[in-house]
Formats: C-alpha cells, sequence, structure tokens
C-alpha cells in the first residue's frame, strides 16, 4: 500500500522481484508473465481488471514510470521538447498548444538549465544526469497520484544521484506526488523514503516505517543486509557480516522460508513451514519465525 | 653525519614505495582529421605512490580516467608519456622478455567477471593460463597449485573441469581473482572487482580480498567509484578528476578533513545507511556533470563546477598537487576553504 503522497522504497537484490512489482502495478509484465492473483488497486479502482482502455488511461495520467537508463527510454530522433509534449497530448489532458506551452516549465520544473534552448535538443546531447531529468519531467508533465522510479540513479555517478535524489525530494514536496523508489541502495532509501519494503526472493519480508526498518529490524534478512555493507562514516575497521550463499532459484524454491539456507538463526520450523507476513511493531510487518529481537536476545543470553 | 642521518631518516618513505607513478600522461586519439584528430586526454599528467603492503583506493567519477590508469600501471597499455616504476624498475622503458618477466609479479582483477573469464575454458584452464603462459610447472604439480589457490580463494577444487558459466557472479569473480593470485604476485590493480555484484555478495568479496592481503603481504590499487568500500579497504586515498589526482591521503584524514572542495561534495553527496543522519546532513550540490576530457577547462579543471571558485585565478592558474598538511597532498589553491 502506498498512501497519498507517500515516499516509499523496495530494496531488495537483483532478481528478488522488485522491478516486476512495480511493472504489474502497471500491468507491464512481458509475454509470457501473467498476474496469476492477487489485486491492484488504485484509488479504489481495480487496476487488475482494467480494459485496454481504461489502462492507457490509468498509466502516465494517474501513475508514471521512469528507468534505470533514460537513453533506451527515450526516442533518439525526436527532440526533446517534442517528447514531453507527445506524453501530455496522448493522455488528452492538454490540447497541442497547452502542452506546448507546458514543456518548458516542466524541465525547469526538474532544474534544467536554459529550458528553452535543451527543449530543441536530442537525447544524445544530453548527459546522463539531465536524460534522467527530462524522462522525469516527462513523467510528472500530466501530473500523475504516483511516480515509480526503477533504480532511477543506478547508472549515475554519486555527484549526479545526489542532485536526482534531491529533485525527487523537492518534487514529492512540491507537487505531492508519492514516490516509489525501487532500488538495491539502502542508503538511498535512507535519504529519501519514509517507508521500506524489503523484498527477497519474490516475498516482502519485512516493510515498515524508514526509521524502524534501519534501527529496529526484524527479520534477518534485512538485518544482515545492513550489518553487510560498509558505511562512509564509519570510525573503525570492523569486519563486514556476510550473508552466506545466493539468493534461491526461483524456478526451485527451497521448502519453508526462502531465506533459511542463508539465515544464521533458523530454527527447525524455518526449512518446513513458510512463515506469515505478521505485524512485529507499530506498522512493521516482517515474515520470519524467528524475528530478530529474539534472535538477538538469545545470543546474548548465552554469551 | 648529522645530514646523513636526517636523510637516513626520510630515506624509508621513499623506499617503502613498491610502485611509483611519475607525470604519467595517457591520450587516446578520436578521428584522424586532415590536421590531426583531437585527442581524449584520459590521464593528463599524474604522479603518486603506491607503498609496499597498503591498499591505496583509487576513486572518481565515470570517465576522470582511473580505469585507464590502473591499465597503464599494469602495463596492459603504454603510457603516452611519463614513467612507472615498480621496484625502482621503470616498466615503461622495459619490452619483450624483461616485462613479461615484471608482468608476473603484477596482476590484475576486473570489474565485470562476466566478460573477463573464457566462456569456452574450464576454470582450471582459466587459473592455470598464467602458469602455462609462464612456463611455471606443469601436469600434477600445476593441478595441485591449482586446486590451492581455488581453496584460498573459496571455490570448491571439485569444480576446476566447470565452464565459467555454471558459476554466479561471486564466484566467477573469485575465479578472476584466483587467476591473478596463482602466480605469487606482490602486486594487484583491481579493477571495480565488487561494482558489478550483489549487495549480499559485495561483502564476501571484499573479506576475500582483505584475507588475502594479510595472509600473502600483497599490495593493492584498489580503483572504484563507492566510496564507502574504499574507505572501508584502503590505506591511503587518492581522487581524481578530469584525468588529474587532485588529492592524496591517509584514508582517515581524507575523509575525516578533505581539503578538496571536488572530495568534499564527493564525500558529502554519498548517502548512509542510517535515516537520521540523513535528515541532518545537508549534501553540498555540484552544478552539472563532469566535462569532457577532450577539451577540458583551463586552469583548475574543477573551476566549472566548484563553489568557492574564484576568478580569473581558478579558471588561468592550474593548481599543483603538494603538500598541505605532513601526507595530505591536494591540488586547490583555496585548499580546505569549503
Amino acid at each position: 500500500m502506498v498512501h497519498k503522497g507517500e515516499t516509499v522504497g523496495i530494496v531488495g537484490e537483483s532478481g528478488c522481484g522488485k522491478s516486476v512489482t512495480a511493472l504489474s502495478v502497471l500491468r507491464l509484465i512481458p509475454d509470457p508473465g501473467k498476474i496469476v492473483g492477487g489485486h491492484i488497486f488504485f484509488k479504489d479502482r481495480e487496476v487488475t481488471r482494467m480494459s485496454a482502455e481504461e489502462l492507457r488511461e490509468f498509466r502516465g495520467n494517474d501513475v508514471a514510470m521512469i528507468f534505470q537508463d533514460p537513453m533506451t527510454s527515450l526516442n533518439p530522433v525526436l527532440r526533446i521538447g517534442f517528447q514531453i509534449k507527445e506524453a501530455m497530448v496522448a493522455h488528452e489532458r492538454f490540447d497541442n498548444n497547452a502542452a506546448e506551452e507546458r514543456v518548458v516549465p516542466m524541465l525547469k520544473k526538474v532544474r534544467i538549465p536554459a529550458p528553452k534552448d535543451r527543449a530543441k535538443n536530442y537525447p544524445h546531447q544530453f548527459s546522463g544526469g539531465m536524460r534522467q531529468r527530462a524522462m522525469i519531467a516527462m513523467g510528472l508533465s500530466n501530473e500523475p497520484g504516483l511516480l515509480i522510479a526503477d533504480e532511477p540513479t543506478t547508472a549515475l555517478d554519486v555527484t549526479v544521484q545526489a542532485q536526482i535524489i534531491e529533485l525527487l525530494r523537492d518534487l514529492n514536496r512540491e507537487m505531492g506526488t508519492a514516490v516509489v523508489l525501487i532500488t538495491h541502495n539502502l542508503a538511498v532509501v535512507a535519504s529519501l523514503c519514509t517507508r521500506v519494503i524489503v523484498m527477497y526472493a519474490g516475498r516482502i519480508v519485512e516493510q515498515g516505517p524508514t526509521r524502524q526498518i534501519f534501527y529496529n529490524p526484524q527479520h534477518p534478512y534485512t538485518w544482515s543486509l545492513l550489518q553487510s555493507i560498509p558505511r562512509i562514516d564509519s570510525t573503525q575497521h570492523d569486519k563486514l557480516l556476510t550473508i552466506s550463499g545466493l539468493p534461491p532459484d526461483l524456478s526451485n524454491p527451497p521448502p519453508g522460508c526462502l531465506f533459511h539456507p542463508r539465515c544464521r538463526f533458523r530454527v527447525d520450523r524455518c526449512s518446513k513451514q513458510e512463515p506469515p507476513l505478521e505485524e512485529v511493531g507499530p506498522g512493521q510487518d516482517a515474515r520470519c519465525w524467528v524475528l530478530m529481537k529474539n534472535a538477538l536476545a538469545g545470543a546474548e543470553s548465552t554469551s | 653525519m648529522s645530514a646523513e642521518g636526517a636523510q637516513v631518516s626520510q630515506a624509508p618513505a621513499y623506499e617503502m614505495a613498491l610502485v611509483r607513478v611519475e607525470d604519467v600522461v595517457k591520450h587516446f586519439p578520436i578521428g584522424a582529421g586532415l590536421f590531426g584528430g583531437q585527442v581524449v586526454r584520459a590521464v593528463d599528467g599524474v604522479s603518486f605512490e603506491v607503498r609496499s603492503g597498503e591498499t591505496l583506493g583509487l576513486v572518481g567519477e565515470s570517465g576522470c580516467g582511473k580505469s585507464t590508469l590502473g591499465r597503464v600501471i599494469a602495463q596492459l597499455q603504454p603510457a603516452t608519456s611519463g614513467h612507472v616504476f615498480f621496484k625502482d624498475t621503470d616498466l615503461v622503458s622495459l619490452h619483450g622478455e624483461k616485462l613479461r618477466r615484471m608482468r608476473q609479479q603484477m596482476q590484475m582483477i576486473f570489474q565485470d567477471p562476466y566478460a573477463s573469464l573464457n566462456p569456452r575454458m574450464t576454470v582450471g584452464d582459466i587459473i592455470g593460463e598464467p602458469l602455462q603462459n609462464f612456463g611455471i610447472s606443469r601436469g600434477k604439480e600445476r593441478e595441485k597449485r591449482i586446486h590451492e589457490v581455488m581453496r584460498i580463494c573459496g571455490l570448491n577444487p571439485n569444480f576446476i573441469r566447470r565452464y565459467p558459466h555454471e558459476f554466479s557472479g561471486g564466484q566467477r569473480q573469485r575465479i578472476g581473482i584466483a587467476r591473478a593470485l596463482v602466480l605469487n604476485p606482490t602486486f594487484i590493480v583491481a579493477d571495480e572487482p565488487i561494482s558489478a555484484l550483489d549487495v549480499s555478495i559485495q561483502a564476501q568479496i571484499v573479506n576475500l580480498l582483505e584475507d588475502l592481503q594479510d595472509r600473502f603481504k600483497l599490495t593493492y590499487l584498489f580503483i572504484a567509484h563507492d566510496l564507502s568500500v574504499v574507505r572501508h579497504l584502503s590505506d591511503r586515498v587518492a581522487v581524481m578528476y578530469l584525468g588529474k589526482i587532485v588529492e592524496v591521503a591517509d584514508s582517515k584524514e581524507i575523509y575525516l578533513n578533505p581539503l578538496h572542495p571536488y572530495t568534499k561534495a564527493l564525500l558529502s553527496s554519498i548517502p548512509i545507511p542510517d535515516p537520521d543522519l540523513e535528515a541532518k546532513r545537508e549534501p553540498i550540490l555540484l552544478k552539472g556533470e563532469i566535462p569532457s576530457p577532450v577539451n577540458p577547462p583551463t586552469g583548475c579543471r574543477f573551476h566549472t563546477r566548484c563553489p568557492i571558485a574564484q576568478f580569473p585565478k581558478c579558471s588561468e592558474e592550474e593548481p599543483a598537487l603538494e603538500d598541505k598538511t605532513p601526507g595530505h597532498r591536494a591540488a586547490c589553491h583555496f585548499a580546505g576553504q569549503l
């Protein structure tokens, strides 16, 4: 669930299903993939039951999406300004003239310098960071309620990443657009999001308010992930904690909890029965039989 | 006598240098116009040393020339000009058999564990290839050595006849590391060895690299754009911007007290996985992106994006990389003022 104007981070490793989840929201799953169960609602309308016509209306108007590599999402032979205008005209929200007039302000909104001249440029004349800004301008041009950003900064340098994060934060505040940020970078989530969803092997293993997830994670996967990343502000040199093994092969998943083969806190039950996603704190849910509060208490009492 | 004594006390720093890079330049010509094409100034006059037994982190954004510099140091590409000394032998002046013999002592680990392993060779052949190239050991003895490095790198020796596609990304990087290790080198250039790996696998490789260094007294040049990992692994850090080194210092010093405005902005751009700290932090946002190395800015190359640049000094005079405090070098007219 994403609330109005919220910033939610979906984190997980490659292949954990975070992008597929986001694509499902827009019903963009490529063949032969299929949504085989479950429902997706947007403002009380069921996306999973929309007709092709309704879907067209819904995509772009209500929900926009930006991707990791902006170059592959832009048409190389059309001017940036034209492509942004096209996105608006296609949804019939603005007529040709109104759309034309909105292009430069949109580019300005995403902090592209000299937007009037830049609107006439082709994608190859833009740097990586500017292309991503242009994509964000295009996505927001129809004033959607939700922007899904799938690894929007992964292909960018850190100084440019900082600019884009700042931009998303500002736009979220200015326009009230809810943002779902899909990333493998926990630090980016800490910086931008108010709520976090942690995915592993196609399942949500933990979700909750950002502070709780970072300071009081209950799922061993979340906990291990946080312990395994070096921090720029650490003052002492500790060995990094490692998560042994690999994420499971999803065509042949392990029985029970999908994380149990790599979990250092597993008990017998973990390999037999998959735990449900249950409330573990205010607004925080985790999918684990053990939970970190018990695991760490146990470790303390034995040592 | 006292003068001599003073010299002796200074000597170790110099002697400790395993690799010394002096004014290395690497230009790539692009296009071939009638009057000569343009050149990409990938590395444009760089000097530093890598001390024996240390890890020197080389960081910078994409296109800053860090990988090219790594390849020039490892002699995979010839320098346009300048010198690379390895244990006081100038590698740039060596050719043929003499250079080949020196290469035995310096190996490279690459970023992409998919592209850097030949898919048609078995793991045993890949790891054993350097032994074959240098005519070291054969038959049973060679296989024993391959088994040994596989075990050291956390690979199951029973997999010696498998092919790279049968391994995961992390395991493939272990194969790349085993290949670099098989000749018992003293110096390893690691070019972004973990950036292609998943978050939960990165820590495994970082720890492996640390263990190997302790065990075999290795010296690393660790090239990366991820400053958090560089901080974790490195004793000293060199920061590159557009073909130049702008700052070099001890790892702790550079993170606590960066003197160059670029280093400072770079460090402040890196998010910390801690929501409360993040809420308090104000990153120094740089304008624009890294300019083209074909036509770098005049004077200080950073002046077009620098928040404290003063004109015309910064756009006309190129600052030298010099000691600002002992052991802490920076190339900035206004070092420490941001």
